[in-house]
């Protein structure tokens, strides 16, 4: 199951960007579908955001609410960025993912005092603090809001194209590094410490180092998500940056797929994002988090260990 | 004291104003069998938690094999060699019984000499129960899990706290004849524990707390005849 869950996975990339390109052969101005790229960069994202929120949350058991901070903090490194040096994307997402990683890494140091509730409760506190900041701060521009120019020229066809690929492949990386973090020595520790902190520590398991070590990951892919989001958007302002969307999903997405294996929040995200963008097209953008409620409150009530559960409770192991 | 395996100097730890060990001293020497005995509150859990890691204490020293390991955290303790169970189980209990016996051989079993977790939990009776999760388990086999998963840890000195509250006369014996196994093996053994035919049987040296304080040390003959600790347990 684990080999086939691999391939699955490479072979969903290998489609993705497959269609990409292939459109663009067919049209490179592409007036065909570009909803369908836009759709599908989102629930991408959303995939990485999910997939990284895990690794701490799911694993390590350190419910994060303050997901929006950190991915807004990839993007509005990346809009400084865009306004100062104005260097490539590849630069943009790391940077973005390292200033948020930076974050993570303090965010760690809260563990030493603050679990369960209380630490989820200063992460959300985390957000609305960073928001306040971005607000009162008119070079990225503030309150009003900044518009970002695409560059001129993406690599192949157009930036949509070119910004979903991108997506494919940080999606890809991020499952890759949370399928390595829990196959290894760290993921076994992650999961005693979530299972028994103290226990953990009493069996030769360094709490603190594989807390940080998962607060750290964990935010440099959020960081990451948000980079490119400037490009996407093409205006930021920190009403859409720092969205409870990003925070309830985050949450929700693992939650519904299932926390203990990196194949739950790529099936959550894929999900809960699809049914998201559909429900805005056809029926009202309003409607988001409302369907995100209800299937959470249904799978915490029925399955609460998501979808990964049924099946193996239906498996009968 | 020269030639001990853990030494415990002038422990003193404070929670608010509430004094719960007061300058307390004890040494245990390499391969002993010692109890640590005084009524509820006395200090018992709150002294293993200073030795093991997870208490630092306000004053004095803890020297484990010459070392003074006062200021490690616990995981460092472990790897030293200062394994514990835990009075109420802390079984991890996402993961199946052996699972639980792979985390302390992972982080903490210097290599694998000895064996691994199947023949750790061959050795104790659970391995029947090897494949299931913790929630699965009775009581007394929780019990032996945790001693099981303390032995994981591969310590010398091996922290018993209360690991056989709750359990019945017949299965008292059972882990009762596991620490002497153990002990038999070559590791060093606290045992703190509130059936006294237990500590009474097993203890080569018991020390006994009162209120935060040390007040008697003996082995068991002289413990049960001393004034004072009759004077602890049931009062003038």
């Amino acid at each position: 199951m684990r080999r086939t869950g691999l391939v699955l996975l490479a072979g969903t990339a290998v489609v993705a960007a497959g269609i990409a390109v292939a459109a663009l052969r067919v049209n490179p101005y592409l007036p065909v579908n570009s909803y369908l790229y836009f759709a599908g960069y989102v629930i991408l994202q959303y995939v990485v955001i999910a997939t990284a929120w895990n690794i701490l949350g799911g694993y390590a058991g350190y419910v994060n609410f303050g997901t929006p901070a950190f991915f807004a903090l990839g993007a509005y490194t990346a809009v400084f960025l865009i306004r100062t040096v104005h260097p490539p994307l590849p630069v943009l997402i790391l940077a973005g993912g390292l200033v948020a990683a930076l974050l993570g890494l303090g965010i760690g140091y809260l563990t030493l005092r603050l679990r369960g509730t209380f630490f989820s409760i200063a992460t959300l506190a985390l957000s609305v603090v960073l928001q306040t900041v971005i607000m009162n701060w008119d070079f990225v521009g503030g309150s009003r809001g900044l518009s970002v120019l695409r560059p001129s020229g993406p690599p192949f066809g157009n930036y949509v194209v070119f910004l979903f690929t991108v997506m494919v492949g940080l999606a890809v990386v991020a499952v890759l590094v949370a399928r390595f973090i829990e196959r290894s020595w760290i993921g076994r520790g992650l999961a005693a410490l979530r299972d028994s902190e103290e226990a953990a520590e009493c069996m030769g398991v360094p709490t603190l180092r594989l807390k940080l070590f998962a607060t750290t990951v964990s935010g440099f892919l959020l960081g990451v998500a948000g980079a490119p989001f400037p490009y996407y958007v093409t205006f930021v302002e920190p009403n859409s940056a720092f969205a409870i969307d990003y925070a309830v999903n985050a949450l929700a997405m693992p939650m519904i797929g299932g926390t203990t294996s990196w194949v739950g929040p790529v099936i959550g995200a894929v999900l809960l994002g699809t049914a998201q963008q559909l429900a805005t097209v056809t029926i009202s953008s309003e409607l988001n988090l409302f369907i995100v409620g209800v299937v959470l409150v249904a799978f915490v009530v029925l399955a609460p260990e998501g979808i990964l559960g049924l099946v193996r409770r239906l498996r009968g192991r | 004291m020269a030639g001990a395996l853990l030494e415990v100097d002038a422990i003193v730890k404070r929670f608010g104003g509430f004094t719960a060990l007061n300058q307390v001293s004890l040494h245990v020497k390499a391969g002993e069998r010692f109890g640590l005995i005084g009524p509820n509150g006395s200090g018992k859990t709150t002294l293993i938690n200073c030795v093991a890691g997870t208490l630092h204490a306000d004053a004095g020293r803890v020297v484990f094999e010459g070392r003074d390991i006062t200021t490690l955290p616990p995981h460092r303790r472990t790897r030293l060699g200062i394994a514990r169970s835990f009075q109420i189980p802390k079984p991890f209990t996402s993961m199946s019984v052996r699972d639980n016996l792979g985390i302390p051989l992972e982080y903490a079993g210097h290599g694998h000499a000895g064996g691994g977790a199947d023949d750790i939990l061959r050795d104790i009776g659970l391995d029947a129960k090897a494949h299931l999760r913790p929630g699965r388990l009775t009581q007394i086999e929780m019990r032996k899990l945790e001693l099981a998963r303390a032995m994981a840890a591969r310590p010398k000195l091996l922290i018993s706290d209360e690991a056989m509250a709750g359990l019945s006369h017949a299965e008292v014996d059972d882990i009762l004849a596991i620490l002497f196994r153990l002990n038999a093996a070559g590791i060093t053994i606290i045992m703190i524990e509130h059936i006294m035919r237990a500590v009474m049987r097993f203890s080569e040296r018991i020390v006994v707390l009162d209120a935060g304080e040390r007040i008697a040390e003996g082995t068991p003959d002289e413990i049960i005849r001393n004034p004072a600790v009759e004077r602890a347990y049931l009062g003038e």
